[in-house]
């Protein structure tokens, strides 16, 4: 067992490169995981799901009326419609989508661990897993904002979502003006993962990428 | 239990930090741990409730000073112990010491995109009539298990309104345990921020997903206080 004493940050990481590797180690000896099923879920995760996946579900919203009141009413059968996406499984298994408007703004957390929606917004960033957010989120949601860049006008409420069991929450972000000559996959292109998060607004048009 | 990892309204941690082109993984072993985590789980030894059980029972200074892999694969290591898959003598010199369970078979790599695709829906059949109906008022009890529980201490005592009813769900308290799945109704309970931290919050509503028995009937708004 690796002794407690605090180490520097880079010493921290060694020791857990070891850690972990005798654990890779211990249970492949044993046959109780294959380390091609480690490479195959790393994969899945690094490179195939993630924000882009939620951006396409939310641009289909904007494009389509019909789409979004269907996403709005029940989000799990809304994204795992094999015709539409297709996006079901882990961490995604019961989906409520909440609209962002002029008069309220939402914002996703997990005060209790990391809980996060994976089919469609991949794993989440540090800072989402971070004490700073998961403390401040439900009580200080406007100066977590503001750690963002981003401040809202004062008369825009906002509804913080404390994802405490398994449904999980992804944020309708509000269509940027000057976009109604742009295609799916154009307007796709500025939905950012925060703004599904609710830390972020949807790039506008002809804006460099934001945060 | 109240233990380190319920966050909700704590203070002096600092400002959240974003990071620019945040990489999925930030260190190789990050990505290891990830999916030893997920691929031991595959095994089916544990559900999802003692998971987050083990990592929230860290020791607090433990919880809190660690990188959230680092949480893992420590919460890891006390699940395998604590299922019989591994002794604290394997963990240690990291390799296998005692010969392996006879009926545990690793998950192969080209059953993994099925499993993950499944993943695990916590929905169930109710076994009795919601107790409570979208607009009802209620109270968050004023609960202190020493168990898992998933009803924030920032709401404890509280008085939302259910705005949403999500069907009956695995009731995380008695599954952390072992002791089944005894599925509950689950509420959405949208609090006003008034009401959580009076004048110093800047939240205009916190919604929490609460099962039947964290909540009990509001008092009446006209009752005396």
């Amino acid at each position: 067992m690796a002794d407690k004493t605090p180490h520097a940050h880079g010493a921290a990481l060694s020791e857990m490169d070891i850690r972990v590797r005798a654990l890779e180690t211990l249970l492949t000896e044993k046959g109780y995981i294959d380390p091609a099923a480690l490479d195959a879920i790393i994969e899945t995760y690094e490179h195939r799901i993630g924000p882009h996946l939620g951006a396409r579900v939310v641009a289909r919203a904007w494009a389509d009326p019909a789409y979004r009141e269907w996403l709005l009413r029940d989000a799990t059968a809304a994204v795992a419609e094999p015709a539409d996406f297709g996006f079901v499984g882990r961490q995604g298994e019961h989906l409520v989508a909440v609209e962002n408007t002029p008069e309220q703004h939402n914002l996703v957390v997990c005060t209790l661990c990391s809980c996060y929606p994976w089919p469609v917004l991949g794993l989440p960033p540090a800072w989402y897993k971070s004490a700073p957010y998961r403390s401040r989120a439900v009580i200080d949601p406007r100066g977590v904002l503001a750690d963002f860049g981003l401040t809202l006008p004062a008369r825009t409420r906002i509804r913080v979502w404390d994802s405490t069991a398994e449904i999980r929450y992804l944020v309708l972000p509000m269509r940027p003006p000057g976009t109604a000559h742009l295609g799916e996959a154009e307007l796709a292109a500025l939905v950012t993962r925060d703004s599904m998060i609710g830390t972020g607004l949807a790039r506008a048009p002809g804006a460099g990428v934001a945060a | 239990m109240n233990g380190p990892h319920d966050l909700g309204g704590a203070m002096g941690f600092g400002p959240v930090q974003p990071e620019r082109d945040e990489p999925v993984f930030h260190e190789a072993w990050e990505r290891r741990a990830f999916a030893v985590t997920l691929a031991a789980g595959f095994l089916g030894r544990w559900n999802i409730d003692m998971a987050r059980s083990a990592r929230e029972s860290l020791p607090p200074a433990r919880y809190l000073g660690s990188s959230y892999y680092e949480i893992w694969a420590l919460g890891l290591e006390r699940l395998l112990q604590a299922r019989g898959l591994a002794s604290a003598a394997e963990i240690q010199a990291g390799r296998a010491i005692d010969p392996p369970l006879p009926d545990v078979r690793a998950v192969p790599a080209q059953a993994v995109a099925g499993v993950l695709a499944r993943g695990g829906p916590t929905l169930r059949a109710a076994a009795a009539p919601a107790r409570w109906q979208t607009g009802d008022r209620v109270r968050a009890r004023n609960i202190h298990p020493v168990g898992h529980v998933r009803l924030p201490r920032y709401v404890r005592g509280h008085v939302g309104v259910i705005t949403a009813i999500h069907g009956a769900h695995v009731f995380p308290d008695s599954n952390a345990l072992g002791q089944g799945e005894q599925p509950q109704w689950l509420y959405t309970v949208m609090f006003s921020g008034r009401e959580l931290w009076g004048p110093d919050g800047t939240a205009d509503s916190v919604c929490v997903d609460c099962w039947e028995s964290y909540l009990e009937a509001a008092p009446s708004e006209n009752a005396p206080a």
